[in-house]
């Protein structure tokens, strides 16, 4: 049984590739990813944002009441050397990683401004990923946003990034777009090697109790990825860099159906953290059964094989679902 | 040898020698000499190492007795140690002194020599404290300027060795210790060189050690301890010269040449003064001056005060001396003069018998006293001291500085302006003549923008790329919030001996627009001056908006003036509102002490090494607000004629103000304190309470605003306010006939208020700081649009008239009878008066709203004793009080002690107390026949236990008084009617508190805290914990939590928080709660009622967030949920009455944790810094810190169970 699949360029030895998360934090639970069956590993995210506000917040709260009363000219010592305020720990955490994996390791970098990631981008390089994923989260939040410069500020980050390393750089993405299947293409145009389907974003919920707004982080569903597979399966066809699947792959059957319309690899997260790494075992065993059963010798053989250029009707991944859905409810109900 | 030049103050000038000739190093925190603490252990931690090799250890006490103790501990084994104070702090390490010099263990001591407290508290310099030490045995090598600081601790470190005669090492505490001056840095080599390792093998050949054992600290009866007391008379004698000797070898090495006495002026001088200190060098500037113009004066400055040598005093002297005027900076009161002139005198009379020196007359020698407090010492007073000292009877002991109109002992000065502050005129003439003339510079700043920094670095600059000397000198507000700063900077070619604030300034900077109206600033300005102001208005708004006194003095005196938006232009260049660098560039640009392509390269670099490490982001804004700066400045085109119909803000406000405050009060808040003269002060350090409130500081940008239609008057609004300036009031609805039209009034909700009552929910927009901390905590929400709030946050111009208008009316209306209302509660304690308003504490403190809340329950009949710290500070620090009075006169008597007794302190009211009742009651038994037998047994058995039963009392006393007023009233012939009289107030309860910091509770003043807790006695102790020594500025005590980091724990505490609370209780018989007041207000209230109630000792450990946590204080309550949310703080109360009862007196208020103890901690610097410099010790303790959470957890759980009361045997 040949698990084999190409990502980024990269050879691996499975689809099965944990996607950005805390988990990649802990040295040994990386260890363990890699001897339950992980093909390369995504670390967690470098947040451009959070390290600028980090030092800002720092040096604000060290000197805001400083200076101003004889008696305290300061109220906390000053560090002689700081730590990490660029980042050291995380690109030294990729270095030991790749002393103790043999997996490929792909550096996860999320910010919006041009200058924070090329610098970032570089550093990642020089501490040995073996590429990035640009995660992109951006909410068009501001109304006198256009769409064209939203894209375009996508475009420009991944070719300012590109610019600057040599290592493969996938991007992590977002569902909302307008024309998203252009989007994909603009993308790989402008040097993606890699998309990844789909961001997951932040969803606030209300507390009834307080009446606030209340920050809270849910772990995925099988259900959720169903989005990814109709997207993979549409673009398939069209877009000759990776994708990869993310979101929702919870079970060997998830992986096989990604691949099935055309991912490269899967990604997943809420798995891992739910039952653990040897999840990626019990995923990687499922699979070959299913396989054996169902006669496939690859994963090669596999990939492709129901996105929209495969399956007797492509539309059933375009509108017609949606209407077919709808219609149907609609009876139903009335019936 | 080429040494650095470096810029510094005399702290660390100091400590800098002090870190590189000691191994232990024993610390405690006292102002000013904290930061020599400070340094040598950030050194330490830093793993800077001594001259031989080892970095020494560095460790804090719980006291300086404790420091002094550990000092003395390592002396005697053969360490070099030492250790830093000032004040109170060096009384108490007084004991241990006389052991130390007695044993002839070399050792120095670097004191800030600050005033100790007598009448009142003083942080500042004068030599009282180290004048108290002349009879411990220990030398005194006093240093005048930073340089000397730096000379003088190697020369005693040198000296002490080989004397062993141990060493206080002083210099004037804050103009001194905290003035920065560009000085030779002595270098590893220099240290060398003067150290002798010879003589520190002996030190260690000399140490306790069971290799060769030996016993000191024995015992020794009459018979000998006398001749073995004397035995130690050579040392003495010898160390004179072997100082002298070191100073000559120091000179030898550096060039700098001192002298046991150093005589300063011309050979034929006829009137010399003798001093030590800083204003020594005032003195010598001012001679320089004088003789130039003709005259003949001299100075003695004294270095080596004990021993004091007298032969080389003398010899000193010019033989032309007619006139000594000794000059001390002490009172020792009902001497026979004060220290420094006895010596003096002495010394002639001694000369005469010894002739050591033949004078051409005998010398008169005059006594006077200055500078007390750091009281300025001007070149005037100088010049006045010189003329008095040659007068043919010039006044004895006399004092220079202030107008003494009650025993006459002040000479008079020539004031040029109204201040005092005027320069000698001829001075000023030399600057103007000469190439290059003396820089002065003042700049007004607020606390929170940076000026002194920027200032400080500014001198550093200009230190380095220039060969200007270079001063700078800083004067802090007395407020914690909204304070002001002054920065006093000199720069100039020659020496600048100028130890006094700037009188006359060449360039000043108002850093604060607001400021402008209410300090006079270009009164100090000289003629063509050039004037900078931060402020929002631009070229064609400016000139209307300065007052009309700003624009007379600047036409008057020929002022440029420049402007720039600083603000706007810092925020646009990502600094937030931080607008130093914005200000100092201005400063460069227009000052031209540097080319300005030179001084904004230079600042660049600064900026590079303040905030290269700091991360890209940050200095990248910091380059940008140097480009836009410069940019952005303009000049305003001076008219020729006054036009702004704005005044300068008067110093108070509010009208029928008592004559006190008229007259003492607001000339001290105008800044006019060093006008007042002594007839104006009270004897004995009595001050009015309430004035606090007529010192509108106005200095909210933005103030709450009542949404009264969403408003559900639960009263949290007004229980959090730090200041008292959010108030609640319930009233007659009639009482509204005169309310202004915007007053805004609720129908009262509830059923227990009579028909018609109306309520208002009033902020004092001009006592508010803006904090926040009400917003925050107001549950009320517009249910159409839930992030309106029932108070919401707006700036305050618009609502300013407004509110001021509402104010006024709400505060004419009468209280709410207190006996109505039901104060257990949130919200029936906030219709309560606080008797603490609008101090001076910190924008959103944590500690003052439990101060305020025990007033409104208990002001009226509570006397505070008050550990010195922030709450002694914000609390009795002048120029005004908060601590106030009701209606009826009645309110807190409050008083500060010391640092260290403050629970016996208190302990002490109690005793009173108690006793006086006693009396009182007894007398009340025994008086005949004119008090009714009704009112008799009323009074006795009266029940106080709450409000109405106290309202009651009260009016008893009333009637008694009012009866034995009849029967002759104080004057009556029956002693027991007239000793009845007078202690008849005592019938009515008194409520005794003692109020202080963690410092105080879980260190210094833990054995007096711990014996109280023991002694029975009804008194109420309430630990205001910070966790930190807020005051000093944040060092760590035992209450600072693991893995927190402080000062002296700047890798984190590496230890878990002291349980005060646990230990309290398991002495069984205080009352004890642990309260948070934002996690559980309810709970606070009731743990402070039943404290009070409590007829034994009561603690109350009080979580108060503080700036020295490193977060926004607005947030303050928000964190102290979250402590209690995750275990790190129980809620707790242990009433031992409850066990009389048959009851479990362990009642845990809080639940099991419900949040990871790094949810709480992560959202505060403190915490989280630690990630950031030490990142294995931060995971690490962060780890064990939620190991003990859970572990102490556990514990409270279990004390549940170890005091659930036993079950009857069947």
């Amino acid at each position: 049984m040949n698990l084999e699949t190409n990502y980024l360029g990269l050879k691996l030895k499975s689809p099965l590739v944990p996607s950005a998360s805390p988990l990649s934090s802990d040295l040994g639970k990386v260890k363990r990813m890699e001897d339950a069956g992980a093909s390369a590993i995504v670390m967690y995210s470098l947040f451009e944002e959070q390290i600028t506000k980090e030092n800002r917040a720092m040096d604000h709260f060290m000197n805001v009441s400083a200076e101003s009363y004889a008696e305290a000219l300061s109220y906390f010592p000053e560090p002689e050397q700081y730590h990490n305020l660029e980042a050291e720990d995380y690109l030294e955490h990729i270095r030991k990683i790749k002393e103790t994996v043999d997996i490929p390791v792909i550096g996860s970098l999320n910010g919006i401004s041009e200058g924070g990631w090329m610098s970032y981008a570089k550093k990642m390089e020089d501490a040995g990923a073996d590429a990035l994923e640009l995660n992109i989260y951006y909410v068009a939040a501001d109304p006198d946003m256009t769409s064209d410069k939203v894209e375009q500020m996508y475009i420009d980050d991944l070719k300012a990034v590109k610019e600057n390393v040599s290592i493969p750089v996938s991007i992590k993405l977002g569902p909302y777009f307008s024309a998203f299947a252009n989007m994909a293409k603009r993308l790989e145009a402008a040097g993606a090697d890699g998309l990844v389907l789909f961001n997951r974003f932040y969803q606030p919920d209300i507390d009834l109790e307080t009446k606030e707004v209340a920050p809270s982080l849910e772990l995925s569903n099988s259900f959720e990825k169903r989005l990814p597979l109709r997207w993979i399966a549409m673009l398939r066809p069209h877009i000759k860099a990776s994708l990869a699947a993310t979101t929702g792959i919870h079970s060997a059957e998830d992986v096989i159906k990604m691949l099935m319309v055309g991912a490269d690899v899967t990604m997943m997260t809420s798995a891992l953290l739910r039952e653990g790494c040897d999840k990626l075992y019990n995923i990687t065993e499922e699979m070959k059964i299913w396989m054996n059963e169902n006669e496939y010798a690859s994963v090669e053989e596999l990939k492709g094989c129901m996105s929209s250029a495969s399956v007797a009707d492509a539309t059933t991944f375009e509108r017609a679902n949606y209407i077919r859905i709808l219609q149907s409810y609609k009876m139903d109900s009335l019936g | 040898m080429k040494r650095p030049l470096v810029t510094i103050d005399a702290n660390e000038a100091a400590s800098y020698i002090a870190h590189h000739v000691n191994e232990v190093i024993a610390i405690y925190p006292i102002t000013p000499a904290s930061p020599m603490g400070e340094w040598t252990d950030a050194w330490s931690m830093a793993g800077k190492k001594n001259i031989w090799g080892t970095v020494p250890d560095v460790i804090e006490l719980q006291s300086e007795g404790g420091a002094a103790g550990a000092v003395h501990g390592a002396l005697q084994t053969g360490a070099l140690s030492t250790t830093f104070t000032a004040s109170q702090g060096l009384l108490l390490m007084m004991p241990n002194l006389y052991k130390i010099a007695g044993e002839l263990s070399p050792a120095v001591i670097h004191v800030s020599a600050r005033t100790v407290a007598s009448h009142a508290l003083s942080i500042f310099g004068d030599h009282s404290d180290v004048m108290a030490m002349r009879m411990t045995g220990m030398a005194m090598l006093c240093s005048n300027s930073v340089q000397e600081a730096m000379d003088m601790a190697m020369i005693s470190h040198a000296a002490t060795l080989e004397s062993r005669v141990p060493f206080i090492h002083f210099f004037d505490g804050f103009r001194t210790s905290h003035e920065v001056q560009k000085i030779e840095q002595l270098t590893l080599g220099d240290m060398e060189e003067m150290i002798d390792y010879d003589h520190v093998i002996a030190h260690r050949n000399r140490a306790l050690t069971p290799d060769k054992p030996v016993i000191r600290g024995t015992a020794q009866n009459p018979d000998v301890f006398f001749q073995a007391r004397e035995s130690s008379n050579t040392y003495y004698n010898n160390c004179p010269g072997i100082v002298q000797k070191t100073m000559d070898r120091f000179a030898k090495l550096t060039g700098r040449s001192y002298n046991l006495f150093d005589y300063h002026g011309p050979e034929d001088a006829e009137r010399v003064i003798v001093l030590m200190g800083s204003g020594a060098e005032t003195v010598h500037e001012t001679v320089d001056r004088m003789n130039a113009d003709g005259e003949r004066v001299g100075v003695v400055k004294v270095r080596l005060y004990r021993p004091f040598d007298v032969a080389a005093f003398v010899k000193a002297l010019p033989q032309s001396v007619r006139s000594l005027g000794v000059l001390d900076r002490t009172k020792e009161p009902g001497s026979a003069g004060d220290p420094l002139y006895q010596d003096v005198i002495t010394a002639l009379q001694e000369n005469r018998v010894e002739g050591y020196r033949k004078f051409d007359v005998e010398p008169k020698v005059v006594a006077g006293r200055y500078g007390l407090s750091s009281k300025e010492f001007t070149p005037a007073m100088v010049r006045a001291v010189y003329d008095e000292i040659g007068r043919d009877k010039p006044k004895n002991h006399f004092t220079i500085g202030i107008k003494d109109d009650v025993t006459q002992t002040s000479i008079e000065w020539k004031n040029g302006s109204g201040n005092g502050r005027s320069v000698a005129k001829s001075g000023t003439a030399d600057k103007k003549q000469g190439k290059q003339k003396l820089f002065e510079g003042l700049f007004y700043g607020l606390g929170a923008d940076g000026t002194v920094s920027a200032n400080k670095n500014s001198i550093k600059i200009i230190g380095e790329n220039t060969d200007y000397h270079a001063q700078g000198y800083f004067v802090y507000d007395s407020k914690k919030s909204g304070a002001m700063t002054v920065s006093h900077l000199r720069f100039g070619p020659d020496p600048i001996r100028s130890a006094y604030l700037i009188q006359e300034a060449d360039f000043i900077a108002c850093h604060q627009y607001r400021f402008v109206e209410r300090m006079d600033m270009l009164r100090n300005a000289r003629h063509g001056a050039t004037f900078l102001i931060n402020t929002q208005y631009g070229p064609d708004e400016l000139w209307e908006n300065l007052p009309d006194k700003v624009q007379q003095q600047i036409i008057d005196k020929n002022i440029r003036v420049f402007a720039i938006d600083g603000y706007q232009v810092a925020k646009d260049s990502g600094m937030g509102n931080r607008i130093n660098t914005v200000m100092q560039v201005c400063f460069f640009a227009i000052s031209d002490i540097l080319p300005q392509d030179e001084a904004i390269a230079a600042i660049k670099d600064a900026i590079k090494k303040t905030y290269g490490q700091k991360g890209e982001a940050i200095l990248k804004s910091n380059y940008a607000a140097v480009d836009n700066a410069v940019e952005h400045m303009f000049e305003l085109d001076v008219p020729g004629k006054v036009t702004s119909t704005r005044k300068m803000l008067p110093p108070i406000i509010g009208e029928n103000t008592p004559e006190f405050v008229d007259n003492v009060i607001s000339e001290i808040i105008a800044g006019n304190g060093d006008d007042l003269p002594v007839s104006a002060f009270p004897q004995d350090g009595t001050f009015p309470v309430g004035t606090a409130c007529y010192e509108k500081r106005n200095i909210a940008q933005e103030i709450p605003i009542l949404e009264p239609d969403i408003c559900i008057q639960c009263g949290k609004c007004a229980m959090v306010c730090p200041h008292s300036c959010i108030r609640m009031k319930a009233y007659d609805e009639d009482l509204l006939a005169d309310a202004p039209p915007e007053f805004k009034s609720m129908k009262a909700k509830g059923r227990e208020w009579p028909d018609n009552t109306m309520v208002s929910v009033q902020v004092s927009p001009d006592d508010c700081t803006g904090c926040e901390l009400c917003v925050e905590v107001c549950p009320a929400k517009d249910k159409k649009q839930v992030g309106r709030k029932a108070i919401n946050m707006d700036k305050i111009e618009p609502h300013l008239e407004t509110e001021r208008k509402n104010w006024d009316f709400f505060a004419s209306l009468p209280e709410f009878d207190r006996t109505q209302l039901k104060t257990a509660t949130v919200k029936g304690s906030q219709f309560l008066q606080p008797l603490f308003e609008f101090s001076g504490a910190c924008s959103g403190c944590g500690e003052t709203p439990y101060v305020k809340l025990v007033t409104q329950l208990y002001g009226d009949r509570m006397l505070i004793a008050n550990a010195t710290g922030c709450s002694s500070i914000y609390g009795g620090n002048l120029p005004t009080t908060p601590y106030t009075t009701n209606a009826e006169g009645l309110g807190p008597a409050w008083s500060n002690s010391l640092f260290e007794d403050n629970a016996e302190f208190g302990l002490g009211f109690r005793l009173t107390v108690d006793k006086q009742t006693e009396q009182a009651q007894r007398l009340l038994r025994e008086v005949n026949g004119s008090v009714p037998d009704k009112l008799k047994d009323a009074l006795l058995n009266a029940d106080q236990s709450d409000e109405p039963g106290v309202f009651e009392q009260r009016k008893r006393v009333a009637e008694l008084k009012s009866v034995l007023q009849d029967a002759g009233g104080e004057n009556a012939k029956d002693k027991s009617v007239r000793q009845l009289y007078s202690l008849a107030d005592f019938l009515v309860r008194k409520s005794v508190w003692a109020f202080g910091g963690d410092g105080w509770a879980y260190d210094i003043g833990y054995g007096g805290l711990d014996h109280v807790l023991s002694s029975g006695r009804d008194i109420n102790l309430l630990v205001l914990d910070t966790e930190v020594y807020s005051n000093t500025g944040g060092q760590r005590s035992k209450a600072t939590p693991l893995g927190s980091v402080a000062k002296f724990a700047a890798a984190g505490k590496e230890t878990a928080k002291k349980d005060l609370g646990l230990l309290a209780v398991s002495g069984g018989s205080a009352y004890v709660a642990r309260i948070a007041m934002g996690a559980n207000d309810t709970q606070t209230i009731r743990a402070i009622m039943e404290a009070e109630a409590y007829p034994g000792p009561s603690v109350i450990i009080a979580y108060s967030h503080c700036i020295a946590h490193g977060y926004n204080m607005k947030y303050g309550l928000d964190q102290q949920q979250k402590a209690v949310d995750s275990a790190y703080w129980p809620l707790f109360r242990f009433n031992p009455a409850l066990q009389a009862e048959g009851k479990n007196p362990f009642m845990l208020d809080s639940k099991p944790p419900k949040i990871a103890f790094k949810d709480y901690a992560y959202n505060e610097m403190r915490y989280l810094m630690l990630s950031k410099s030490h990142p294995e010790a931060a995971a690490r303790f962060m780890e064990q810190a939620q190991k003990d959470v859970n572990e102490r957890w556990r514990q409270y759980e279990e004390m549940k169970n170890v005091y659930e009361p036993k079950k009857e045997e069947e």
